[in-house]
């Protein structure tokens, strides 16, 4: 456990450097470190799916959010709190972290499922389904229906992106201005 | 003008494109017998043409794969996992695995499992490639635009 208490710190340190940072390019790189260090996370915990998920679309955000900083510059943001707003989110942190305190204690222990439909899936789903890597069974045969939810998710989401960011579109946009 | 990174740059992402495509396929192809899946391996294809991208240029990765070729591959994606499933219901209900288990441990095994990984593999690994080059093209549109 002590692995994983001190990469949770270090992820929690990179995600107060990613967010105090001014340099847009250093920010980015500290996103990073957190996504690199919840992948080993995934990793002690044995997870190695997730391990692997994580691992590809931290590089795919990472590179896609490198181009998107050095591609133009971006305004100052913005400084210079006020101390009411300090005080705002130090009391709004309180709450939440005692009310959270006091929901974690009645929560089952870690890595003892409250429900017992997990038993089952680890116990016959490889006489159900036939495949050995148990998570895949789970999100592509006793879960797939919420597999096909997520599925319908992302096309919306990729073919909502392309529809906005069309060239057609813009084009006329801006030939009507100027007319 | 050039185009793309420098020379060694190229000629690396040359050598290292093919390795990492197997790597992605068996990624996916495994996904019932090792960890892994359609959704990691599609994402690796993606980052395939996206290094090409990054070290050839989009005109010549736009030669390879388009994007009306890749938004037209990541709908026949989400066809094909609506089709298998609703394949469940020539066995009685939607998402039935109804081909043969086969022996746990082969390629050919589980059923509907390895088309449902191609099918998201098809879907998640175009789209995102589509994703990118529309995100890349915009900006250089607003960047001119800008100038």
């Amino acid at each position: 456990m002590l692995e994983l208490n001190l990469l949770l710190i270090f992820m929690a340190v990179g995600a107060i450097i990613a967010v105090e940072n001014h340099n847009l390019l250093s920010s980015v790189i500290a996103v990073g470190a957190v996504g690199f260090g919840l992948c080993i996370v995934f990793l002690l915990l044995g997870a190695p799916d997730l391990a692997i998920t994580q691992l590809v679309v931290e590089i795919l955000a990472l590179i896609i959010l490198i181009r998107a900083t050095l591609a133009k510059s971006v305004p100052e943001t913005y400084r210079g709190r006020e101390l009411h707003s300090y005080v705002i989110t130090v009391v709004f942190l309180v709450a939440v972290l005692a009310a959270s305190f006091f929901a974690f204690q009645s929560l089952p222990k870690f890595g003892y499922p409250i429900m017992s439909v997990a038993q089952t899936y680890i116990e016959e789903g490889l006489q159900r389904t036939g495949a050995t890597n148990l998570v895949t069974s789970v999100i592509l045969d006793f879960r797939a229906y919420d597999t096909l939810g997520e599925a319908t998710v992302l096309f919306t989401a990729i073919v909502g992106a392309i529809t906005v960011l069309r060239l057609k579109g813009r084009k006329k946009l801006s030939e009507e201005d100027k007319a | 003008m050039r185009v793309g990174m420098s020379p060694i740059v190229k000629t690396v992402t040359r050598v290292a494109i093919g390795i990492i495509f197997l790597y992605g396929l068996y990624i996916v192809l495994h996904g019932h017998i090792t960890p892994g899946g359609g959704f990691a391996g599609g994402i690796i294809l993606a980052l395939v043409y996206i290094l090409y991208v990054l070290a050839f240029g989009k005109e010549e990765a736009e030669e390879r794969l388009s994007k009306s070729w890749a938004s037209a591959l990541e709908s026949l994606g989400a066809l094909m996992f609506l089709a298998v499933a609703l394949a469940g219901f020539a066995g009685g209900y939607f998402f039935l695995n109804v081909l043969p288990k086969g022996n746990p441990g082969e390629i050919l095994s589980a059923g509907l499992i390895p088309l449902s990984n191609l099918a998201i593999m098809l879907k998640v690994g175009s789209g995102l490639f589509a994703v990118f080059l529309v995100l890349i093209t915009f900006s250089v549109v607003i960047r001119k635009e800008e100038e």
